[in-house]
């Protein structure tokens, strides 16, 4: 039995069919697994390298190389938090420590709940709204301890919280699905 | 100096613009028509005569890039558009393709004609969501009215766009190491010679440009090369968006012209540094630049102003610090940076960076001794100019341009051991910017 669903799979072909070379479809076929998974896991990983026809050594180095692939499983909400220099003068760090002590335990991995992960992020090009944090990828601008507060309530109650711009964010998992390609019905 | 009107901005007070209705209403498309009724040859020459140079950070002319492109060979030519916008500071691409993603397409498709190139690709940074999301709408429009597919416009030219996600790497913005990761490989940098115009995706002649680039493409082909290159100065020509941030009363994206000074973009544009205090350093062009402080606020932000002043325009993008700032805490976190997205190939930037961030942050909080500095002056020298590609030498920005300019800073800190400078505010929060608004002022008004 394989990782990918069946619908997956066949989804899998059209991805590789997008580009001259199969192996283009590397970084989809592995965002894929993340749509199914959570995470990229080692199984995940071989069978990524049989339907490319590499080796699962070579598939290994390419998803420890990106940090959007997540090397276990990962919370619901992935609350990305800005500390690069812009963000930092907004409060940007001040800000990630209050993000882990309000999640507390297994923020940094998973909460145990497995609704949320918080980590530490470089750049996310939107220093205008600093101190920028993103949740599974849609930025909230100008954020607070005060706005970071009714972001994590918010998601926890089931009440997202619109972002910056553009439609509210999807699950992790779905999120995934999005970024290998497969079109963003929230548009 | 005459009214200013932004050219690649223009479009972002118009909501709709962002559709393609809206884009066709203000004008969009018809470069493409003319573009495609004009002999390839003769676009690369106006691309050329207008001066354009690479908006990525490196300033190459963009026409000259299209013309290495060998001719009538029978390997086909790729496009590939760098949208892996992560320069610390830039977030110029992220907003040109959220509100204005056909701009970019028809850049992409008039490109594409010029070089003989029948797939482009667009290599998206993964964490721009929404930025791809505007994106793939466009391209999908695009198809559905003809500007994009087999026969584009009416004519037998046939043009496709591939979206393709990065998935979290700095060093993907890194043009030959976006096209190992666009292979599907870890994105490292390759050695030149050869360059992508002979040896790029699949080995294939390659035209790797940059977001902002293209998106002023189908303006040069619409009101032409003399046009453009009458705006900024004589070498450096047109408009350049800068993306302002830090301590300024308003941050974000000004397009102005080229060789507008530091100060007019600071004070004017965006609002000058809160409470009225003392610019301390800024980038003028992202974090691998050299740090200038308020002695440089005169320089004009050209290619050429910038280099001579010591530092470098890079993307533009303009980070503020104030008095109250401390530098060696952000050469600190710039060098953080570099340490964790240093791609590990060459030695130099891969133990250079790691040690420098060793030793800045015995320096910012307590333990560093005057010996320090002269150890980072001589990393700093082992690491520039002897790497694969310009991720190392953009490490040494920071660290360099810090000690020059603020010795005195590092040597209270080594003799009060760690940060004299205590707690330092933070930036206020406002409220974010309404969609639809714009951070383009009445520049006319300003430079005159």
């Amino acid at each position: 039995m394989g990782v990918l669903s069946e619908e997956l799979r066949a989804r899998a072909d059209e991805l590789v069919a997008r580009y001259p070379l199969r192996r283009s479809a590397l970084l989809p076929l592995l965002y894929l697994v993340q749509a199914e998974q959570g995470y990229v896991s080692r199984e995940g990983m071989q069978e990524v390298a049989e339907i490319l026809d590499l080796t699962t050594a070579e598939v290994e180095a390419v998803a420890t190389f990106y940090t959007m692939f997540k090397k276990a499983p990962a919370g619901r909400w992935l609350v990305s938090v800005c500390t690069n220099v812009s963000c930092a003068l907004a409060g940007g760090r001040e800000l990630y420590d209050r993000a882990v002590e309000e999640l507390g335990e297994g923020a940094r991995e998973v909460t145990p709940d497995g609704l949320f992960t918080v980590e530490e992020v470089e750049c996310l090009g939107a220093c205008d709204q600093a101190p920028v944090v993103q949740v599974n990828y849609c930025s909230y601008a100008r954020v607070d301890p005060e706005r970071l507060r009714a972001l994590i309530a918010g998601l926890r109650e089931g009440d997202v919280p619109a972002p910056v711009t553009g439609p509210k964010p999807a699950e992790h998992a779905a999120t995934s699905r999005i970024l290998a390609g497969l079109g963003d019905d929230r548009a | 100096m005459p009214e200013f009107e932004p050219v690649i901005t223009a479009r972002w007070g118009t909501e709709s613009a962002d559709a393609i209705d809206g884009y066709l209403e203000s004008g969009g498309y018809g470069a493409l028509r003319t573009a495609l009724d004009t002999d390839p040859g003769d676009l690369i020459e106006t691309v050329k005569a207008s001066g354009l140079r690479g908006r990525g950070g490196a300033g190459f002319p963009t026409g000259m890039k299209w013309d290495f492109i060998p001719k009538g060979g029978d390997a086909p030519v790729y496009v590939v558009v760098n949208a892996d916008e992560g320069e610390p500071g830039t977030f110029k691409d992220r907003e040109l393709m959220e509100r204005d993603p056909h701009q970019l397409i028809e850049g992409i498709a008039i490109t594409a004609h010029a070089v003989g190139c029948r797939t482009a690709f667009i290599y998206m940074r993964g964490e721009f969501l929404h930025a791809a999301r505007q994106v793939e709408r466009a391209i999908a429009e695009a198809y559905d009215r003809g500007f994009l597919g087999r026969g584009v416009a009416g004519t037998d030219i046939d043009i496709d766009v591939v979206m393709h996600r990065g998935a979290g790497a700095y060093i993907c913005g890194e043009e030959t190491a976006l096209l190992d990761s666009l292979e599907g490989r870890r994105g490292q940098p390759r050695l030149r010679p050869p360059f992508p115009a002979v040896e790029g995706l699949y080995r294939s002649p390659t035209v790797v440009n940059n977001v902002e680039t293209i998106s002023t493409v189908p303006h040069i082909v619409e009101r032409g090369a003399d046009w453009y290159a009458g705006l900024g100065t004589e070498k450096s020509t047109g408009t350049k968006i800068f993306s302002v941030s830090g301590r300024v009363e308003r941050p974000g994206n000004y397009e102005a012209p080229m060789g507008t000074p530091a100060r007019v973009v600071i004070d004017e544009l965006a609002g000058g540094v809160p409470g009225g205090k003392r610019v301390k350093a800024w980038t003028p062009g992202g974090s691998s630049t050299p740090f200038l402080t308020d002695d440089h606020l005169a320089t004009p932000l050209d290619f050429e102003s910038v280099q001579a002043a010591g530092s470098l325009l890079g993307t533009g993008a303009v980070i503020v610090l104030d008095e109250t700032d401390c530098v060696v805490d952000a050469a600190l976190r710039f060098t953080q940076f570099y340490a964790h997205e240093s791609c590990g190939k060459c030695t130099p930037c891969r133990e250079g960076t790691w040690w420098l961030t060793k030793i800045l942050h015995r320096l910012e909080h307590g333990g560093g001794r005057l010996d320090d500095l002269v150890a980072m002056q001589d990393i700093g020298d082992n690491m520039l100019f002897k790497n694969f590609c310009a991720l190392g030498d953009g490490a040494v920005s920071p660290i360099h341009s810090s000690l020059k300019y603020f010795r005195d800073d590092y040597v209270e800190h080594i003799k009060a051991g760690g940060c004299p400078m205590g707690e330092r505010p933070a930036v206020a929060a406002a409220e974010p910017r309404e969609a639809g608004t714009t951070g383009v002022v009445e520049l006319g008004e300003v430079l005159r």
